[in-house]
């Protein structure tokens, strides 16, 4: 009885002690940069970046590819004197998807292994609570792939997302139209989307912009994704003889509509598609052939002939060590490989890794460059550098034609009538 | 305006057949086995495939190819019958539930594998599906010449399908079964036979109506989903069972969706059409030729 008792004793003063011992850790750990020796001695060793990504899951196939971004990003750092002198390591963890095991790595991330850095994982909806985590003891979340309204409506300082946001996908479409000499410029345009949060936002911000500047919106539709038969939506937006079709879509509807607007000889002299004609050739396949592309218009945020700095190397190196072709890269590759670059181009103009002072350079409207083109981060740390190149599909050919210096070719303008 | 209002109206009328030739084949397996296939959907998105491979590898005209495809169908569909709605004994109707969506959801899988065809979206072409000048002109509108084949398609099974209930010997068996199953079976009609063989009717029949589902829309193994939810509200508000309620239903909702899609808004074309299917069912459960008058036939 009494032994039991000093057992009791015993164990409740240990656990007591290890709480304790556990909690001063945590304190000791959680202060940001605190890895290194003091300044004046010169510091060696590996500036350690701490990345959760998804392997398994929904997200499986983006993390992948992101991981191939950090990585070609890490290695052309790496053989090019690395960044404060030092080289980086990636210490990836896998989050399965997860929002929870995302929130677990990155608590992991900074606590225990004590990461001089964190790089973003994949999706929004992966990227609001790692944000939450990062914030919590002070980190820059430097990401590529939270783009969604909701990351940015947290609150937060910390968060950077260095691609396009989603809902200015169209922006360079809209002024292209609006760059077109007044006797060729549309005046009427009839709009629709889905109602979904990827293409409703894209089309209303592009309507905006093209009213403002004068174009006159002769039908706005949107209809829910379940859609099957798209036939009444198609036969309105041909009863409004519009000069211009702004569609948010995705590949089956924009196919019914092509196939609709045949039917009916109604020729738009531009037409674009939040997506479904940069799906390459399943969109031919399911239109019926290049013939029927020709002219069709769609926003890319980036592609490997891009003349974006880093790009071409990016492109080389992800050849020569996975194979395979430049179309066949992931875009999530470039959104990762630009995460990387933005943070060494911070992290070298102010010359150290203190989290705070890099939020504030983030944050001090400084514009960085990447393979997707040009970073600068308004105070909710969204891109207002981005713009998305149009891409025309031309002789069965998928090229950019707007903007000018990224063009292969100049836009083709109106649009043939169909075959 | 009036322009729009009445080509919705022939649209509706001519997509509605596309609808009627699918919902068939599944008024008929509930009417006779009163099994409700889920997977039903999911065979049509597999007529469409077997169509595509025909018309893709073999170069063979989409409406010739349902010679090959019907058929195939047909013995697919006696093999589904035998070796999964047969051994239901006991509350058939609620275990052919959980029974055909297991096999809508293996029929999506093998469909969706790397190896067969993928998540891609494909579509069926001819000459009568892509050329521009593929229609009828009258006035301003055209009338596409897939959505007419498809509705002669639609007329010449329905009727032969009619033809079969109400002229043949295997039709007078069905409809006994249908009235009642264990009458038929104490008159000495092999009720397990009809019921293969109808239900095997009812897969061909998807086959036909999977082909002009893909010839007017782009397809992939998840599209069944959307399909099997829209077919079975035809089929209650038609009347389950019943051949006419099929078409008839199918062309109202139709007509009624796209006339409220041009008139107001596709967001609410859904809604109307529910709306007055609610109606239609407070006054008369059991839809427009519901079982009932299918049973006095």
């Amino acid at each position: 009885m009494i032994g039991q008792l000093a057992t009791r004793k015993h164990l409740f003063a240990s656990s007591v002690l290890g709480l304790i011992l556990s909690l001063l850790l945590i304190a000791c750990g959680s202060q940001p940069g605190s890895t290194g020796p003091s300044s004046g001695t010169p510091n060696t060793t590996p500036i350690k970046i701490g990345i959760s990504l998804s392997f398994s899951g929904d997200f499986s196939a983006d993390g992948t590819a992101f991981k191939q971004g950090y990585q070609l990003w890490a290695d052309y750092v790496n053989s090019h004197g690395g960044i404060l002198g030092r080289k980086v390591t990636l210490d990836i963890l896998s989050d399965a998807s997860s929002t929870d095991q995302v929130q677990t790595n990155y608590q992991k991330l900074i606590t225990l292994d004590k990461v001089d850095l964190v790089f973003g994982p994949f999706s929004t909806l992966l990227t609001k609570p790692a944000s939450v985590v990062a914030n919590r003891y002070g980190y820059a979340m430097i990401e590529g792939a939270g783009g969604g309204p909701s990351v940015f409506t947290q609150g937060l300082n910390n968060v950077f997302d260095v691609s396009l946001p989603v809902a200015n996908n169209l922006v360079s479409f809209a002024h292209y139209i609006l760059s077109l000499p007044a006797g060729q410029r549309p005046t009427t345009a009839a709009y629709a989307t889905e109602d979904d949060p990827f293409t409703q936002p894209q089309v209303d911000t592009a309507k905006q912009i093209l009213e403002q500047g004068g174009v006159k919106t002769v039908d706005y539709q949107v209809y829910p994704a379940e859609t099957t038969d798209y036939n009444p939506i198609a036969d309105r937006i041909i009863a409004s003889k519009a000069q211009v079709v702004v569609t948010g879509t995705l590949l089956p509807d924009i196919t019914a509509f092509i196939q609709r607007f045949k039917q009916q000889h109604y020729n738009p002299q531009a037409l674009i598609a939040t997506a479904g004609p940069d799906q390459g050739t399943q969109f031919l396949n399911n239109i019926g052939g290049a013939a029927s592309a020709e002219g069709i218009m769609v926003p890319n945020g980036w592609y490997p002939g891009a003349n974006n700095p880093g790009n071409k190397d990016m492109v080389n190196a992800y050849i020569a060590k996975y194979g395979g072709t430049p179309d066949g890269i992931s875009s999530d590759v470039a959104e990762a490989y630009s995460v990387g670059q933005v943070a060494q181009q911070a992290i070298t103009k102010i010359g150290s890794l203190d989290q705070k002072k890099l939020i504030a350079e983030l944050h001090s409207g400084d514009t960085f460059t990447t393979v997707q083109g040009p970073v600068k981060f308004d105070s909710t740390g969204q891109n207002v550098a981005a713009q998305a190149y149009l891409f025309q599909w031309q002789k069965g050919n998928f090229i950019p034609v707007y903007p000018a210096d990224a063009a292969t070719a100049s836009p083709e303008f109106p649009k043939p009538n169909w075959p | 305006m009036v322009q729009l209002i009445f080509e919705a109206v022939i649209t509706g009328i001519l997509t509605g057949g596309v609808y009627a030739l699918m919902a068939s084949g599944l008024t008929l397996i509930f009417g006779v086995m009163e099994i409700i296939n889920i997977g039903h959907g999911a065979l049509v998105i597999l007529g469409a495939y077997l169509s595509f491979i025909l018309q893709e590898k073999f170069h063979i005209d989409l409406f010739l190819g349902l010679l090959i495809t019907m058929p195939l169908m047909f013995l697919l569909g006696l093999f589904i019958e035998w070796a999964f709605i047969r051994p239901l004994k006991r509350d058939r109707t609620m275990l052919s539930i959980l029974v055909t969506f297991a096999i809508a959801l293996i029929i999506e899988g093998t469909l969706g594998l790397q190896n067969t065809f993928g998540t891609d979206y494909v579509k069926l072409h001819a000459w009568y599906v892509d050329s521009s000048n593929a229609s009828f002109q009258i006035g301003g509108f055209y009338l596409a010449y897939i959505y007419v084949f498809a509705f002669l398609l639609s007329a010449v099974l329905l009727a032969g399908l009619y033809f079969l209930l109400y002229r043949t010997e295997f039709g007078y068996s069905l409809r006994a079964s249908m009235q009642n199953r264990t009458a038929a079976q104490l008159i000495g009609i092999d009720v397990e036979r009809i019921s293969a063989l109808t239900f095997a009717i009812g897969v061909a029949l998807a086959a036909a109506g999977g082909m002009a589902f893909g010839a007017t829309t782009s397809f992939n193994p998840d599209s069944h989903y959307d399909l099997i939810s829209r077919l079975l509200v035809i089929i209650i508000l038609g009347g389950m069972g019943s051949l006419r309620g099929a078409l008839i239903a199918s062309v109202v909702m139709l007509v009624i969706e796209d006339v409220t899609a041009v008139v107001w808004s596709p967001v609410w074309a859904t809604t109307v059409f529910f709306f007055l299917l609610i109606v239609i069912l407070l006054v008369r459960p059991q839809g427009l030729f519901g079982q009932l008058e299918g049973r006095k036939q």
